[in-house]
Parts: structure tokens; sequence; C-alpha cells
């Protein structure tokens, strides 16, 4: 594969000139050549499937994640105490645990919530950054490649700055407007996307998203300077974290990212058939542009669920597939699955580290993702050749 | 072979058309400076601790030169048409009597009304919409784009007030626009005011056998204040214990707490000072997941404080300090030697 692909492509995410147009195009064509040259009628499609072994590895690894998220607090609250606590809750089991009234507040409706929202999230971000990369081939496509962030970001900045006192609200409106605000830039993005020839689908839209993305973000900037007041405001949800989650946020983004997260998962056989390139998948039989229509507005739906009310926690969507991607192998019927539950452990454990490691003090979980993120990333980067 | 595609293109005219419209409204929203300029006729209604209306002091005698947290600042004659961009500055400006001398504050400087507010950005400040004014002294509390050079070309003296630290920076920064503005006998009034006012207010604070908690929200995040801070000073001068302090070991001096370390260590008292920028309050605290545990809020020990006294440095800091003893004073085993039973579970 050529070695110029990854930086070609990452220009392309960043901005908009004809020449970085064209990478993804060569990108795909590359992968056809690449294609052409192995055995047909599937080459880069080593038909392996997720081993149930390795699925419950997986699962164990979230449930520790998810224990040792729920364990460790800023507040110390007794091991031994908590356990009997979730074995109380089991159906037909009574035990006293012994916390306090308080205690069993903060374990069941502030810290319980938190870990669940936090794997809800981190589930939701890693597997649509894969099916992006998927159904883009691009490697460094992420959640936010058509302007969920953006949109997410516009819709927070209007709510903040000209709905007036939020308090008097039965739901908070941030994380409505913010909904809106993403999936308004997505179909954007994909209305002005379409319009492209089918074979360059990917490079138009991902274009359009980088257009889209640019424009909201000059609105948002725009009203942020009108309304000096709002910096503050903004700025902490831009930020992202899980600090002022109850389980009302878990229960407004549920639907959203358990249908859109099924819908993916649902996709890891087309998306392996996509990987040869929108023209090969049509002859196989495989509707490329509707897959990737169905991908879209399923990513789009979790993600701007997902955002609102976590704010914009970035890298998940970039690593974790990776991350797999590198370890376990590059059928999407193995990646999209894992990214969903490593997903989710990483983001408990990331948000774990911003509650504890300056406790009390909280430090942006944005901050953690990018920090563990960014060196990971870049060892992605040496890596490149294997990625497909 | 890749050709560009035809939509991005024809729609980049209408991107640039778009920004450049984005643009025009920008600049027709830059201050205008003939639109605000005209001072209201004020009749120095001065706030809270008013100094006893001084006549203009005889001994003001220029040009002066202010030691401010800018240097050395010379003034050459009385200013007539100050231009204020600190909210805090105004506020001081207007107390001390100088009130008239203001051209134009920025548009946060909501106190008092009288204030000539126009809509000068104190985070973003345009210079020449500054000159527009014609002022003859700027005052600021940070300078975020070199704003004091550029003026100072134009021959602008600026005087740097940044936020406070500890209560003697406030009466400090009194003293230097008293100074600078011709009224130092009223601004050595205003400083002996507060003092006296803090020193009772301090001596009339209900004292507790174990110091009495609390938590002050700046945000809905949960962002609060140390005891490093000037407004946790306030909260020290009459012995009340603030849970933020254990933030410490690498946390800022505005740490942003979890929520059940707040729920844990279970205020006394809740200041919430985002009552204005984000509608909170006692309601909006007591639906909280897990808050209703807490002893301020089962106690309706949860105070709506005015967002801008609790942010500001200056002459109100004495309503802000009655507030907090008000409060105290209502709690349960206030004044009393013997302490009424509350709850507090450590």
């Amino acid at each position: 594969m050529e070695a110029t692909q990854v930086p070609a492509a990452a220009s392309a995410a960043t901005s908009a000139a004809t020449a970085e147009e064209r990478a993804p195009a060569m990108e795909g064509e590359a992968q056809a050549r690449l294609a052409a040259t192995q055995d047909p009628p599937t080459p880069t499609l080593r038909p392996t499937r997720l081993r149930p072994g390795l699925l419950a590895l997986a699962a164990t690894g979230l449930v520790g994640a998810a224990l040792l998220g729920i364990l460790v607090g800023p507040v110390g609250l007794a091991p031994t105490a908590v356990a009997w606590e979730l074995v109380g809750r089991l159906p037909f089991v009574y035990v006293d645990s012994g916390l306090s009234a308080r205690e069993a507040a903060i374990l069941w409706e502030l810290r319980v919530p938190r870990v669940v929202l936090g794997g809800l999230v981190g589930a939701m971000l890693a597997v649509a950054g894969a099916a992006y990369q998927g159904v883009f081939r691009n490697p460094l496509a992420d959640p936010y490649l058509l302007g969920v962030a953006a949109g997410a970001g516009l819709g927070a900045t209007l709510a903040v700055a000209y709905l007036p006192q939020l308090g008097g609200w039965p739901l908070s409106p941030i994380p409505l407007a913010a909904f809106g605000g993403a999936v308004l830039a997505v179909v954007a993005t994909y209305g002005l996307g379409r319009s492209g020839t089918r074979s360059r689908t990917t490079a138009t839209l991902v274009l359009a998203g980088v257009a889209v993305a640019s424009f909201f973000t000059a609105v948002q900037t725009y009203v942020q300077q009108q309304h000096a007041e709002t910096l503050r405001e903004v700025y902490a949800w831009i930020l992202g974290g899980l600090g002022t989650v109850g389980w009302q946020q878990v229960v407004l983004i549920l639907p959203y990212v358990g249908v859109s997260a099924l819908a993916l998962l649902l996709h890891g056989r087309l998306l392996d058939v996509m990987a040869l390139g929108d023209d090969e998948a049509e002859s196989l039989g495989v509707p490329a542009t509707r897959v990737r229509l169905a991908v879209v507005g399923a990513a789009t739906l979790g993600t701007a669920a997902a955002v609102a009310v976590s704010g914009l926690i970035g890298f998940v969507g970039i690593i974790v597939p990776h991350a797999i991607r590198l370890a376990l192998g590059s059928s999407y019927r193995i990646i999209l699955p894992l990214s969903a539950i490593f997903g989710a452990a990483f983001l408990i454990l990331a948000d774990l580290l911003a509650r504890t490691a300056l406790a009390p003090a909280e430090i942006p979980i944005g901050v953690i993702t990018a920090f563990v993120g960014a060196p990971f990333f870049l060892l992605v980067l040496r890596r490149t050749r294997k990625i497909g | 072979m890749a050709r560009l595609p035809r939509l991005p293109r024809a729609l980049l005219p209408l991107l640039v058309a778009l920004s450049l419209l984005a643009a025009a409204c920008a600049t027709a929203t830059t201050p205008s400076p003939n639109t605000t300029t005209a001072p209201s006729p004020s009749p120095t209604t001065t706030p809270a601790p008013t100094p006893t209306a001084t006549p203009a002091p005889s001994e003001a005698s220029y040009p002066v030169t202010i030691e401010a947290a800018n240097g050395p600042v010379r003034i050459e004659k009385r200013p007539e048409r100050i231009v204020s961009l600190s909210p805090t500055a105004t506020e001081i400006l207007f107390a001390v009597g100088a009130g008239s001398q203001v051209a134009a504050v920025d548009q946060f400087s909501n106190y008092p009304p009288e204030a000539p507010v126009t809509d000068l950005s104190g985070y973003e400040p345009n210079v020449e919409a500054i000159a527009g004014f014609d002022p003859d002294l700027v005052v600021i509390s940070n300078d975020p784009g070199n704003l004091e050079t550029s003026l100072e070309k134009l021959q602008i003296p600026v005087l740097l007030q940044p936020a406070a630290q500890r209560l003697d920076d406030t009466y400090a920064q009194i003293e230097q626009l008293g100074a600078a503005t011709g009224h130092a006998a009223e601004a050595t009034q205003l400083v002996a005011d507060m003092k006296a006012a803090i020193d009772r207010l301090v001596r009339e604070a209900p004292r507790f056998p174990e110091p009495r908690s609390f938590y002050h929200e700046l945000d809905p995040t949960y962002y609060s204040v140390t005891s490093k801070t000037f407004i946790g000073q306030i909260y020290r001068l009459v012995g009340l214990k603030n849970i933020a302090d254990e933030a410490t070991g690498g946390a800022p001096d505005y740490p942003q707490l979890s929520a059940e370390f707040i729920v844990a260590a279970d205020p006394d008292l809740i200041f919430l000072a985002d009552t204005k920028c984000c509608g909170q309050s006692a309601a909006t605290v007591a639906e909280r997941p897990g808050w209703d545990k807490i002893t301020a809020v089962k106690t309706g020990a949860v105070i709506a404080l005015d967002d801008d006294i609790a942010s500001r440095w200056g002459p109100r800091v004495v309503d802000f300090l009655r507030t907090v003893v008000d409060a105290l004073s209502k709690l349960d085993g206030a004044t009393s030697s013997l302490p009424t039973l509350v709850a507090v579970g450590s």
C-alpha cells in the first residue's frame, strides 16, 4: 500500500484543497489495485468471525472496568460494603451493606449512572468511529467526520446564548439543542456531498463535512463573541465530561445509542465487502451508497445523542477501533463488536482517571482521552501499513 | 483523474458570500462612539457604603503619578472622559464620586445602573472603538491584546487593575482610582467605611463550636473556589470551612469538584454564584441526583447570590459578606453556645 496514503488522508480531513480531495479516491484505487493482486473474490476479507472465547474475554474486561469504576471514586466507600450493596440489588437477595443513606445515594445516584453513561458513550463513539472508517475507507475517519461536533457545539452555544433562564426547564435544553444541531449538520453535509458522482461519494462527503464543520464553527464563534458571557459555559460543555450526569441522561440516550449501535453492528459483513471499493462492492451485490447512508444515519443519531450529554470527547472513535485492528484483525465483523466493548471499557477507565487523579477536583475527560490518545495515535500512524 | 465535484465548487461563492455577510454584521455592531457617549447627568448616586459627600478635594493637583499594576501611570490633568473596561473599576469609580467623569463602560459594567454602558468588550477590546470615545483615562482589569501599548501610542494613559487577590488589593485599587480622578479623600473615606463595615459584620457573625462548612458554586458543572481565592478569603473572615479546600496537590484554585465529593462532604451551606448566568436556585439544586441528602439542602440553607457581586472585588464585597453573615445567623445553633443537634455524617 502506498506510504503517502495516510498523510494525504489526514490533510483531507482538515482542509479543503484539490490535491487532498483526490486522496480518498486514490486510496480506494490503491485498495482496488491491492485487491486485484490477491486472490479474488475476497482478498482482504479473511473470513474471520468473532470467536466466542474472544468475545467472552472482552466482556470480562468490560465488566472488570465497570466494577473498578464503581468501586473507586473520589469518595472512599468501603469496597466490601459496595460489593454487598451490588449483591443486594440482585433479585431475591437481601443483604444489609452497611452503607449510610448518603453513601448509598452517592453510589446509586452518582457513581453507577456515571459509569453506565461512560460505557454507553464510549461504546457509541468507538463503534461509530469504526463504522465510519469502514464506510469511508479512511483510517482517520472519526465519529465527528461529517460535522456532528460542530453542529452540536453550535446548538449548545445557541441554547446557552439565547434561551433564557435555563433553570426553568424540566430538562436542560442544552443537550436537546446540541442533538438537534448535530443532526442538522450531518443532514447538511449529506445533502451537499451526495450530489457528487457516485464513485466519488466518499471524497465529496468528507469535504462537505469539512465545509459544514468550518461554517458551523464560524457561526458558533461569532455567536460566542457577541455573547462573551457564554464563553465559560460553552467551554465547559465543549471540554466534555460526565461530572453532572445521573440516570436521567442514561434514559435519555439509551434508545438512540441502543438502536444505532445495533444497526452498526449488523453492518459488519457489508463493511467488509465495501472495503474493496464502491464499484467492487456493487458488483458483488452490495448497494454501496445505500449502506453508506444507513451507516451515516445510525452513527449520527447515536453520536449526536452521546455528544449531547457528554460534550465533545475526542480520540475514542479513532484509537479504539485501530487498536483492535492492530491486535485482533481487520474484519469488521470483529472490529465493530469489539470496538463497542472496548470503547465502553476505555471511557469508563478514562473517566475513572478524570475523577480520581486530582480528587476531589475533576480533570476534563476530553483531556484524558486526548492525553492517552495522542501518543497512541502516533504509534498507529507509524504502523499505518497494517491498516486498511 | 479525480475532477472537482460540481456542487462544492458551486457552493464556494455562496459560502464566501455568507461569511462576508457575517463579517458585515460584525462591523455593523461594533460600538459607534456617538450613540452612547452622552454621559447621563448622573447625580452621583453612590452605591452601598457611601462616604458622606465630601466636596471636590482641593489637594487634587495634577499631574499625578499612580503606582498601578502596570507600573507608574502619569496623568496630566483631571480625567473627564474615563473609559472603564472593568465592571469592578466602574463600581469603584462611581463609589468614589467620579461617576460624572466616566464617558463609557464595557458591556458587563451593569452597576450602578446609571453607568454609561456601551457594547465595548472587556474581553476583546477594540482599540479604535475605545479611542473613538476620546478618553483621557482607560481602566482595564486584564490586557489580552496588548491594549496598553496601543493606547499609549495614542497618548491615552491606561490603568491596569487586575483581579484582587485579597481585600488589601481592593483597598489599593480604590485609592488608586481616587487619586487618579481627583477624589482621593472620598476614596480614603470609602476604604475606611468598608473596613469598618467588614469589621462590624465579622464581629456580629455568629460563632459555632464546630466550624460550619460551605460549598460555593461558580457554575452548574460544580466549579468552585478554594480559600486561596479572593472570594474564598471573604468566607474565611467569618470562620467558615470551605469544602473545596480539600482539592490540593495540583488542583487549581478554581477546581471542578466531583458531585459525589460534594454530597459526601455534606456542606451546611451552599452558596450559588450561578443564579443569573445559569438559572440555578435552591429548587434546581434539590433536584440534582443525590443532592437531597446534603444537610444544606435538607435545612434550606441554599443561598442564591448575585453572580456579579460574588465575582467582583469592588465596594459591594461588603454586601456579599452581609449575605453570608445573614445566612449564618439563620443556621441552627447560631450565636448560642449550645450546639443543636445537626446530622453531620463525617
